[in-house]
């Protein structure tokens, strides 16, 4: 069912939901660019659609509303420990195609990956709902197509501004809310219909694995990567972490455990018990991340980890390109191929 | 020929070594020039000097092998650039056509700055700007550079009022991944002023000298840019007497703050000039009065923010060619 609405109208309709829930959203963050005088598009709550950012793409991803950057995951003393309290409010996040695909990705790595769901992802997950930001063209380095991304199914409702007003597909009214604020109106959400990165994505065979993890596609990026882990922390499909135990300085007796994302680009991922670190080389990371994102991933999940979003290639400090990368792959599969 | 040379001078043409040639001085506010005026300098150097041109290291232009004779016809010529460069910017010049009206006060200098920079924590331009239209047109000798980081690319070190912008690192410990990029860069190219302790970075706000390094390093915006602050460096020189690097005299100090000094330097240098020279470069004043009157004038009618940090004794160093008489 097609809504269209005045942007009054959903005003009250977002303040209307805000009742209920806490709504996110890409938002301009002034001044908080990395370069001075910059700024930033993050996700923020927002409270009415003119804090929207509509026209441009995110730089960090929709994933730190629903997957913390860190947790609490609980509150200890010497004999007890205690789970930090939920806010009661569900989360209604708004974002793009590819990342709703992210959200169905981080599901299978955190709910069907080991032999029970994780339950602190589950606790936020379960409130989510996902509300689809049309886009009617794609923004630089996107690739989504090559991925199959660009479309989906999966929201409750899809937005568009359009000529100061906006058009929603409404698959879950919300108590009704866009039957008694809206217009109806025959609305199809607009995807990408064309990217200017186009990636190729290698179907590698688990025979020609080490011919490729032996390539020296890899050895560029030893002296290019420096390791600054931007791609990981903008994508929204890694789900690393590590465990923090936080004491408290005042009192030491007591404490929180934390959990907080980690990186497979950054020294010190690999770090184990003893000081031994088995990926020094950031060609090796690079490898690494690249195969788990197009082959691991998808040899045990049937579908690539990486939704072809581009962020990391927006975000990287070197320019270096994983749709580029990806590509090199391919090439070098090709190669590979050719001598078996 | 009859030049009156002290009348010259001030208006930016230089006495140089050929007893019948001179060289034009052209200030270029802040080192940014719109392209417009390339052609202007062209004429200049192809129609009355030698087709040449030197760079200067105030980023100006001299334009040399110039005869006395045309000093006003290409005064003339410049109106339009000190209309843009200098009027349109607020600076005080009673008639354009007749050429710059003093050269004491040098072209303030600035490095390129957060228009390309990406360490740059501010616009040194057009701060560069705004402190040519306080001190200029102005006959005492000041030497005034701007920067944009800590780096100092504009060497604001050997000058009379160096001014580097800081900016007041925020960390968001909720957004912060441990990873330590900013403490190991903190430490490796700035001050280390950062620490890790359980979990958390500490920011030693003593020694932070507010160079941002730690915002663009983080990668995940745990660090973001708060305001924008400058640390005022004085009395650099070089010069034939007691070439020094100029010393911390303001920290964390507002825009109205750096502006307020730079005019109340003059008020200072008024005061104090030793009139029997024919000039008094403002350093060797300075040295005259001690630090102390200095300080007390061009704080005049400041106000200070509380975090603003200021120099209570500041020992120039230096050296002296005397001093080092006995070396062979
Ligand atoms: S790997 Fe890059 S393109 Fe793929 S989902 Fe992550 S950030 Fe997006
Ligand atoms: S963003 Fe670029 S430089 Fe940084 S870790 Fe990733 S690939 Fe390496
Ligand atoms: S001083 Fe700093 S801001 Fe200016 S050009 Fe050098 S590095 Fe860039
Ligand atoms: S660089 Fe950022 S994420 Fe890494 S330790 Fe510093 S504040 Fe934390
Ligand atoms: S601003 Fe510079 S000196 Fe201050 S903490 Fe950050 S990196 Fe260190």
């Amino acid at each position: 069912m097609g809504y269209q609405l005045s942007r009054d109208n959903m005003n009250q309709l977002l303040l209307a939901l805000k009742k209920d829930y806490k709504i996110y959203a890409p938002v301009l963050l002034p001044g908080q660019g990395r370069f001075s005088n910059t700024d930033l598009i993050g996700y923020g709550e927002i409270n009415r659609i003119e804090d929207v950012v509509f026209q441009q793409k995110s730089y960090f991803s929709p994933k730190e509303v629903f997957y913390p950057i860190t947790q609490t995951l609980f509150y200890f003393t010497e004999d007890e420990y205690r789970e930090p309290q939920m806010n009661p409010k569900d989360i209604i996040v708004l974002m793009r195609s590819c990342d709703i695909h992210a959200v169905t990705r981080l599901d299978k790595i955190m709910l069907e990956n080991g032999p029970h769901p994780d339950s602190y992802y589950l606790q936020l997950r379960s409130k989510l709902k996902l509300v689809l930001l049309d886009c009617p063209t794609s923004f630089d380095n996107c690739f989504c197509i090559s991925m199959g991304t660009q479309r989906t199914e999966n929201y409750s409702f899809s937005l568009r501004p359009d000529n100061g007003a906006y058009l929603c597909d409404v698959k879950e009214d919300f108590a009704g809310l866009f039957a008694s604020l809206g217009k109806p109106l025959q609305v199809s959400p607009q995807f990408a219909q064309q990217n200017n990165q186009r990636v190729s994505l290698p179907e590698i065979s688990e025979n020609l694995v080490s011919s490729l993890a032996f390539h020296k596609l890899w050895d560029e990026y030893k002296t290019r990567c420096i390791a600054c882990g931007r791609c990981n922390t903008s994508c929204p499909t890694c789900s690393c972490f590590t465990m923090q135990d936080l004491f408290y300085e005042d009192n030491p007796q007591c404490g929180e455990r934390r959990r907080v994302w980690s990186s497979c680009q950054i020294d010190g991922f690999t770090d184990m018990a003893g000081g031994h670190s088995f990926r020094q080389d950031k060609g090796q990371r690079m490898r690494f991340k690249v195969l788990h994102k197009v082959y691991d991933f998808k040899k045990r999940f049937g579908l690539p980890m990486c939704v072809g979003c581009g962020r990391c290639d927006d975000v990287c400090p070197e320019y270096i390109s994983f749709a580029n990368c990806v590509n090199k792959l391919s090439d070098a599969l090709q190669e590979v191929q050719q001598h078996v | 020929m009859s030049i009156h040379t002290k009348k010259v001078m001030k208006n930016a043409w230089r006495i140089t070594k050929h007893r019948d040639l001179t060289c034009l001085r052209i200030r270029v506010p802040g080192g940014h020039l719109p392209v417009k005026f390339l052609p202007l300098v062209q004429e200049i150097a192809e129609r009355y000097g030698n087709g040449t041109v030197h760079l200067t290291t105030r980023q100006g232009f001299e334009v040399p092998g110039i005869s006395f004779a045309k000093m006003a016809e290409i005064n003339h010529l410049l109106a339009p650039l000190l209309q843009e460069l200098e009027i349109n910017r607020g600076v005080s010049i009673d008639d354009p056509t007749k050429g710059y009206p003093a050269a004491g006060t040098r072209n303030v200098s600035a490095c390129i700055g957060n228009r390309v920079c990406p360490n740059a924590v501010f616009d040194t331009t057009t701060l560069a700007w705004d402190v040519e239209k306080i001190i200029y047109p102005n006959d005492p000798h000041v030497k005034v550079a701007i920067t944009g980081c800590p780096n100092d690319c504009i060497k604001a070190h050997m000058q009379d009022i160096g001014i580097i912008g800081q900016v007041e690192p925020l960390y968001e410990s909720s957004r912060c991944i441990g990873c330590q990029a900013c403490v190991k860069n903190c430490h490796k190219v700035s001050t280390g002023a950062l620490t890790f302790e359980n979990h958390r970075v500490k920011r030693d706000p003593k020694r932070c000298i507010g160079c941002g390094e730690c915002v663009l390093k983080c990668p995940t915006a745990a660090w973001t840019r708060g305001d924008q602050y400058f640390r005022v460096i004085i009395m650099g020189r070089t010069g034939k007497k007691n070439p020094r690097i100029a010393r911390s005299f303001l920290e964390w100090a507002d825009r109205a703050t750096v502006l307020k000094v730079c005019s109340n330097l003059y008020t200072y240098i008024d005061k104090y000039i030793d009139r029997s020279l024919p000039k008094e470069h403002v350093g060797y004043i300075v040295d005259r009065t001690g630090f102390s009157i200095f300080k007390e004038e061009v704080l005049r009618d400041v106000t200070l923010l509380p975090k603003t940090r200021v120099a209570h004794f500041i020992d120039f160093g230096g050296y002296m060619y005397d001093r080092n008489i006995h070396l062979e």
